[in-house]
C-alpha cells in the first residue's frame, strides 16, 4: 500500500517553476517598448506622406503642371507647371545611369569572379565601402574642384551627373556583388567544361542569371539620386526655362526647384514647394515600382 | 524555363563533344571555334587521353576576349580606388590656395569670413554643430531602431514582419529634401511647446539653455536632430536586422528550453550576437547624420553667435555652410574656403566609415 502512494507522490517538488513576477513584467515591458518602437517609426513616415499630400496634391491634378515651365511668371502668378524640373531631375538621372552602371557592374564583376581574396579585391570593397558613405555635398564638391575650377567647364546638369555616379557607383556595385555571388557555380563549371572562355561564360550565363536583379537594383539607386539635392545646389544653376542641353546652361530639377521657390514666401511659393514634393515623391514611386515589376517580368522562373 | 534554356544553349556543342570523346581525336573540328587555340593538339584537354606528356595540356590558354575583360573589370576596380584618392587629393590642392592666404587658424579659429579680399575662416564652430547635432541625432536613433530591429526579426508575426520591413525601409526611400521641408514647416511649430518646456524647466543645463534660435519658430539643432534620427532609422534598423536574423537557432532553442522568457532570450542570445553589427550600424548612421546637407540646412537657422552648446541653438553644419553658400562660388579662393571644410568633412565621414567597417570586419559569423 505505502508504495503505491509513494509512487504517486513526486520525489522531489515539481522543478517547473512558475516564472516570477519579475522577470514576467521585465518581458512584458520589452514587449511593449519593441512594438512601440515600431510605431515611433511609422508616425513620421504616415505624418509627413499626408502633410505633402495634403499640401501638394490638389496642385499637381492640373494637367499644365505636368506640360508647361514656369517661364514668364512672377513670384506672384499662379499657374505653369513644373515640366522643366521633370526634365531636368529625369536627364540627370539617366546619365547618370548611364555612365555609373557599366562601371559598377565591371567592378562588381571583378570582385566575384576576378578578384576572389586579393589585395586589389580588398581595397576596392574597402573603397565601395567608403564610397557609399561620402557625402553628396562632398561629392559635389569634388566634381566642382575637377570639372569647374580644374578643367574649367561650365556648370552644367551633366557635371551634376558626374556628381552623382560617384553616389550611384557603390549602390550598384553592392547589389550586383551580392547578385554575381548567388548565381549557382554548376552554371560556371558546365560552361568552363565546354570550354567556353570565362569572359563569355560571365556575360553569356553569370550576368543574365542575375539580369532581373540587377536592374531592379539599378532603378531604385536611380530613383534614389533622383531625390539627391546638395550635387544640384553646387554644379547646376536654377532656371525656369526648358533646357534639353545637359552640357550648357542652367538646368532645373525637382530638388532644385524647391529650394529655389522656398525663398518664395508668399502661397505661389509654397504651392510650388509642395506641388514639386508630390511630383517627385510620385516620380521615385513610379521607379521603385517599375523596379519591382521588372524583376517579376524577368526573373528566371524556378520550375 | 529560361533557366534550362540556358543551360541547353552551351550543351549543344558539348553534345558533339561527348561523341568526339567516343571516336577519340578524329573529330576535333568542334571543337576549334570554342578553345580557338593549339589547333596542333587534337584535344589535349579531353580527360581521356593518357598521362603521358601533360605539358601542353597544363599550359593556361588565354584568349584575348579573356584578355581585354579582365583588363576592363580590374581597370574598373582600380578606377573606384583611384576615385576615392582623387577626392582626397583635389579638394586637398583646391583648398590650399586659401588656407595659406588664411589669417585665422583654420582648424581652431570660430569666425567664418570667406569674403575674397582678405579671408579669415575656421572650421572649429562648423565642426561642433556638426558633431553635436549628429551625436544627439544618433542617441535618439539609436535605441528607437533597436527597438525596431528586434520587433521586426523577434517580435513581429512571422507573415507581418516582411511588410513591416518594407514600411522601415520607405523612410529611406523619402529624399532628404522633404525630410527638410516636412522638419521646417511642420514639425518644427509641433515641437515648440516641448522644447519651451524644456528651456524653462531644464534651462540651468546647458543643454536646454537659451540659445540663438526662435523657439516658436522652431529652427533649432533640436528640430534638425529629431528629423534627423527620423532619417537613421531605416540605416541603422537595415543592418541591425539582418545581423538579429542570424542569430544560431540553437542558442535561441537553447535559452528557451532553459526556460526564459521572451526578453531573456533576446537579451541573452540576440543581443550578444548582435552587438558588433548593431554599433556598427549606429557608426554608418553617424556618418550618414554627419554628411547630411539639405534637411540641415532648410531646418537650421543660420546665425553671427557662436555655438553654445545648447539644442536651442540655431547656426550651420559644414554641410549646410556649404551649400548655403554654393551659389555664389565665383572666386576661387572664397571656394577654396569651402572646399577646406568639405574636406575636414571627407575626412571625418572616412573615419567614422572606415571605424565602422572595421568593428563588422572580424566577425566571420555575419557573412
Amino acid at each position: 500500500m505505502t508504495t503505491a502512494t509513494d509512487l504517486d507522490r513526486p520525489a522531489a517538488p515539481p522543478a517547473f517553476q512558475e516564472v516570477n513576477s519579475a522577470r514576467r513584467l521585465k518581458n512584458r515591458l520589452a514587449t511593449i517598448l519593441v512594438g512601440f518602437a515600431f510605431l515611433i517609426a511609422l508616425a513620421p513616415l504616415v505624418w509627413l506622406l499626408i502633410t505633402v499630400l495634403a499640401k501638394g496634391f490638389e496642385h499637381v491634378l492640373n494637367v499644365d503642371w505636368w506640360q508647361k515651365s514656369l517661364a514668364g511668371l512672377t513670384s506672384r502668378q499662379f499657374g505653369g507647371g513644373v515640366y522643366h524640373a521633370i526634365i531636368g531631375t529625369l536627364f540627370q538621372g539617366l546619365i547618370c545611369a548611364v555612365i555609373a552602371v557599366p562601371i559598377a557592374i565591371l567592378v562588381a564583376i571583378y570582385l566575384v569572379e576576378y578578384g576572389k581574396r586579393s589585395r586589389l579585391a580588398k581595397a576596392v570593397t574597402f573603397t565601395v565601402d567608403i564610397l557609399s558613405g561620402v557625402p553628396s555635398i562632398v561629392a559635389a564638391l569634388f566634381i566642382y574642384a575637377l570639372w569647374v575650377t580644374t578643367l574649367g567647364m561650365p556648370r552644367s546638369a551633366f557635371a551634376v551627373s558626374l556628381a552623382l555616379v560617384l553616389l550611384m557607383i557603390p549602390v550598384v556595385v553592392r547589389t550586383t556583388e551580392e547578385l554575381l555571388k548567388i548565381v549557382p557555380d554548376e552554371l560556371r563549371e558546365a560552361a568552363y567544361a565546354l570550354g567556353i572562355p570565362k569572359w563569355k561564360t560571365i556575360v553569356k550565363i553569370v550576368i543574365p542569371t542575375a539580369m532581373s536583379g540587377i536592374i531592379t537594383g539599378i532603378t531604385l539607386a536611380i530613383a534614389r539620386v533622383m531625390g539627391e539635392t546638395a550635387p544640384v545646389l553646387v554644379l547646376v544653376g536654377y532656371t525656369v526655362f526648358i533646357n534639353y542641353d545637359p552640357f550648357g546652361g542652367n538646368m532645373s530639377s525637382l530638388p532644385l526647384l524647391m529650394t529655389s521657390e522656398r525663398l518664395t514666401t508668399n502661397e505661389v511659393g509654397e504651392a510650388r514647394v509642395w506641388g514639386a514634393a508630390v511630383t517627385l515623391i510620385l516620380i521615385i514611386t513610379v521607379f521603385n515600382l517599375l523596379g519591382s515589376l521588372i524583376s517579376r517580368l524577368t526573373s528566371l522562373k524556378t520550375k | 524555363m529560361s533557366d534550362s534554356d540556358m543551360v541547353g544553349r552551351p550543351a549543344a556543342p558539348g553534345a558533339s563533344t561527348g561523341g568526339a570523346r567516343g571516336g577519340v581525336a578524329s573529330k576535333t573540328a568542334p571543337e576549334a571555334p570554342i578553345s580557338s587555340t593549339a589547333p596542333g593538339k587534337g584535344g589535349p584537354s579531353t580527360k581521356k587521353t593518357p598521362p603521358a606528356e601533360p605539358t601542353p595540356a597544363a599550359k593556361v590558354v588565354t584568349r584575348p576576349g579573356d584578355k581585354i575583360f579582365k583588363t576592363l573589370t580590374v581597370g574598373s576596380g582600380v578606377f573606384v580606388v583611384a576615385m576615392i584618392v582623387l577626392i582626397g587629393v583635389f579638394l586637398l590642392i583646391q583648398a590650399i590656395p586659401s588656407l595659406v592666404d588664411n589669417d585665422a587658424n583654420f582648424l581652431f579659429s570660430r569666425v567664418w569670413d570667406a569674403e575674397p579680399p582678405d579671408l579669415a575662416f575656421g572650421v572649429l564652430d562648423l565642426l561642433l554643430v556638426t558633431v553635436f547635432s549628429s551625436v544627439f541625432a544618433l542617441l535618439i536613433a539609436m535605441p528607437v531602431s533597436l527597438g525596431i530591429a528586434l520587433f521586426l526579426t523577434q517580435y513581429a508575426p512571422r507573415r507581418l514582419a516582411r511588410p513591416f520591413a518594407y514600411l522601415v525601409d520607405l523612410l529611406a526611400a523619402v529624399p532628404s529634401i522633404i525630410y527638410g521641408l516636412w522638419g521646417a514647416y511642420v514639425l518644427a511649430p509641433a515641437l515648440a511647446p516641448i522644447s519651451t518646456w524644456l528651456n524653462e524647466n531644464l534651462g540651468w543645463i546647458p543643454l536646454f539653455a537659451t540659445g540663438s534660435s526662435n523657439l516658436a519658430i522652431g529652427q533649432t539643432i533640436f528640430t534638425a536632430g529629431i528629423v534627423l534620427a527620423v532619417m537613421l532609422l531605416p540605416i541603422i534598423t537595415a543592418i541591425s536586422r539582418e545581423v538579429f536574423d542570424r542569430t544560431p537557432s540553437m542558442q535561441i532553442e537553447g535559452a528557451l528550453a532553459l526556460g526564459a522568457t521572451k526578453w531573456e532570450v533576446v537579451r541573452t542570445t540576440v543581443l550578444p550576437f548582435g552587438k558588433a553589427g548593431y554599433i556598427s550600424a549606429s557608426m554608418l548612421g553617424l556618418g550618414r547624420a554627419l554628411g547630411e546637407t539639405i534637411a540641415v540646412l532648410i531646418i537650421l537657422s543660420s546665425t553671427n553667435q557662436n555655438f553654445g552648446f545648447s539644442l536651442f541653438d540655431g547656426g550651420d553644419t559644414i554641410a549646410s555652410k556649404i551649400a548655403r553658400a554654393a551659389q555664389e562660388f565665383n572666386d576661387p579662393r572664397g571656394a577654396g574656403a569651402y572646399i577646406a571644410a568639405g574636406l575636414v568633412l571627407f575626412i571625418l565621414t572616412f573615419v567614422v566609415n572606415a571605424f565602422a567597417r572595421s568593428i563588422i570586419a572580424g566577425h566571420k559569423e555575419y557573412e
